[in-house]
């Protein structure tokens, strides 16, 4: 075992890299929980996103292009969901798995023929003088673009959420939407933008796992990724700070892992791998005995009769 | 305009053929697919759903239904308890690996000694083991309130990297020349889950579940705890003031689903399967929740959901052969069962009126 070729510059600097998808995808979760939706297909649409954005990518060659059909991707796949359960009623936990087992079908479908390729790289943002800045440099200004955005998005729903009042209508219509509803705001078309912004945002972060984390397609890639997100959500009360928080601390764990992996640590490579899964068991039993936080008409269904 | 109006009681009509009308939907949008991929959609949903029963070799076939059906049956059943109370437990693929592990494991301490009692201990060792990996998120649940679908669902991937680490290390063949997996339960008579009736495909996991699907019908029509379920399910506030308590329900119902689904892994693995491996687990897990609400959470209901289950399974294994389909498509096929079940159900939850707009 040789712990000293762990360096911890390269090791935040990859924290970072593996939390931006697991960011990406909880706050998506995060602005459709907070408009009282629970939506539990976050895998499917995280691994539809991933396939989306690789094939596109491969095919125009431009990386940028694959992001883009990826959040298409995930939205389109859960227009699926909405439509299901805000004009079919129909059961939200049950059209989220129904979701999540049809996007893992879906993606292998599509993937088939995309196994074993590299996708175009997309390059680091360069920034003159500070990506060359000894330690700091590498750790903050050496990431793609779409790090970035996950970070910025973060900043733009809690400012979403808080200052301004589309924020203050999402809110309304997931703590009470009777309420919401009797003053006039469309509770399901709220709910119909914010799933279809999930969706993006899931997509999103499933490509950013299949063209920048690994960079390849393999079925089944995201490997649970979208049900700890589901899960990071709870851990962060629904704050969006809370869950860039999550979102790193369950990234280091698992860069961590894989780290004491190769460095060929005493521990089985399957016990190391099980860690991120029981560490959020664990974390979900701390923090479940506040509830307070949850948006009041989380996953109850809307319906006005008139 | 077109207007929901709430039914007062879910159409019993309509819950009925719901599912039927879903399958006949699933098919269309199915055999749409099939000719996006460049497949005869007719000759492809044919050969899902017609050569396996009445084709050239349905003797071959008609079996495997049975083999295939068993697992799903016994699976969803448990689910199905659950589900109508309004538990959710998704990990049952997690449970379904432990049953096997446990399971192997006695059977594999006893080799090469020879006895009637291996094989009942056997499928005492699998329920218990699915049980306890059950245990973990409905006592989680009970004591702190956590989310026992989260929970149930990270135990899945636990209990994949435990199977991995079983097939390589604990439980592994020590003739096996180094090779993954465990030794075959086909060459030890005594733990063998061997065929009851030759070239039927009955085994003790198909007996299990009919055992099952009866015992689950008297549960829910004659006993006080299956009443308890459907009044939790359906009106949980009633439930609470009737003196039902929640604790013992989420525990009896969490211990049931994955004590069903553990036994479905130990007569998997002691019999089709026939040793433990890496990719031991198939997805029954998982597919056993379309069953169970493909088959309206009714236990017989279940029994025909998971025998059309097990069609499509057998049928997209020769499509794939015969006709180049891929086994994706057989996935995304059992997925949008599940997504037209679910859209459907509107018809027997709500009437849709067609009413000019204005007159209401």
């Amino acid at each position: 075992m040789d712990l000293s070729a762990i360096s911890p510059t390269l090791l935040i600097a990859s924290l970072m890299v593996a939390a931006t998808p697991l960011l990406l995808a909880a706050i998506g979760e995060l602005v459709v929980e907070k408009a009282g939706v629970l939506n539990l297909g976050v895998e499917g649409m995280m691994i539809v996103g991933a396939v989306c954005g690789f094939a596109v990518s491969v095919e125009t060659g431009s990386p940028y292009l694959g992001i883009l059909a990826a959040m298409a991707g995930g939205a389109i796949l859960s227009m699926l969901f909405a439509f299901l359960t805000q004009f079919a009623l129909a059961n939200q936990v049950a059209s989220g798995l129904a979701l999540t087992l049809f996007g893992l079908g879906l993606s292998a479908l599509m993937g088939q023929s995309y196994v074993g390729i590299k996708p175009p790289a997309m390059g680091t943002v360069d920034i003159p003088v500070l990506s060359d800045l000894p330690v700091v440099g590498p750790i903050l200004f050496g990431h793609d673009i779409v790090l970035y955005m996950g970070l910025g998005l973060t900043a733009a729903v809690w400012a979403t959420l808080k200052f301004t009042r589309a924020g203050l209508i999402l809110r309304a219509v997931g703590e009470n939407h009777e309420a919401a509803h009797a003053l006039g705001y469309h509770v399901v078309r709220v709910r119909i933008l914010a799933i279809l912004f999930g969706g993006a945002c899931a997509g999103l972060g499933g490509a950013y796992i299949s063209l920048i984390r690994v960079p390849q397609w393999t079925e089944g890639m995201t490997a649970g990724i979208g049900w700890i997100a589901l899960a990071l959500v709870v851990f962060a009360s629904w704050k969006p700070w809370r869950v860039l928080l999550g979102a790193y601390l369950f990234g280091g764990i698992n860069v961590l892992q894989l780290n004491l992996q190769a460095a060929g640590i005493a521990i089985p490579v399957e016990y190391l791998a099980m860690s991120p899964y029981l560490i959020t068991i664990l974390v979900l039993v701390i923090l479940s005995a506040d509830k307070s936080a949850a948006p009041a008409s989380l996953g109850r269904p809307f319906h006005a009769s008139h | 305009m077109i207007q929901l109006e709430r039914r007062p009681q879910p159409s019993r009509f309509w819950s009925f053929f719901t599912p039927v009308v879903a399958v006949i939907v699933t098919m269309i949008a199915g055999g749409l697919l099939f000719a996006a991929l460049g497949k005869n959609p007719i000759e492809a949903i044919r050969t899902i759903f017609y050569d396996p029963l009445f084709g050239e070799f349905s003797f071959y076939y008609r079996p495997q239904l049975l083999v295939k059906g068993g697992p799903l049956i016994l699976i969803a059943i448990g689910l199905s308890l659950g589900f109508r109370a309004g538990i959710w437990n998704i990990g049952a693929e997690g449970q379904y690996i432990l049953g096997a592990i446990c399971g192997a494991a006695v059977g594999l301490a006893f080799y090469p000694t020879e006895s009637v009692f291996i094989f009942p201990l056997m499928i005492i060792a699998g329920l218990l083991g699915g049980m306890a990996w059950a245990m973990i998120p409905a006592l989680l649940k009970v004591k702190f309130g956590t989310n026992e679908i989260l929970v149930s669902l990270m135990l899945v991937y636990v209990a994949e990297q435990l199977l991995a680490s079983m097939s390589l290390g604990l439980l592994r063949n020590p003739e096996g020349h180094g090779f993954p997996g465990s030794r075959n339960f086909q060459s030890y008579e005594s733990g063998h889950n061997a065929e009851l009736i030759a070239g039927t495909g009955l085994h003790w996991g198909l007996a299990a579940a009919f055992i099952a699907v009866i015992l689950a019908y008297v549960l829910l029509n004659k006993h006080i705890l299956g009443f308890n379920i459907r009044l939790t399910g359906e009106a949980p506030r009633a439930a609470r003031f009737g003196g039902v308590n929640p604790t013992r329900l989420i525990v009896l119902c969490m211990g049931i689903s994955g004590a069903l689904a553990g036994m479905a892994g130990l007569f998997e693995v002691s019999g089709p399967s026939g040793q433990i491996s890496i990719d031991f687990n198939v997805g029954y897990g998982f597919t056993a929740i379309i069953v169970a609400f493909l088959g309206r959470l009714h236990p017989i209901g279940i029994l025909l959901a998971g025998l059309l289950m097990a069609l499509t399974y057998i049928g997209g294994e020769i499509a794939q052969a015969n006709l180049g389909l891929p086994a994706a498509a057989i996935q995304v096929f059992q997925g949008m069962l599940l997504f037209f079940l679910l859209a459907l159900d509107l018809l027997s939850n709500f009437r849709i009126r067609f009413a000019a707009k204005g007159a209401v």
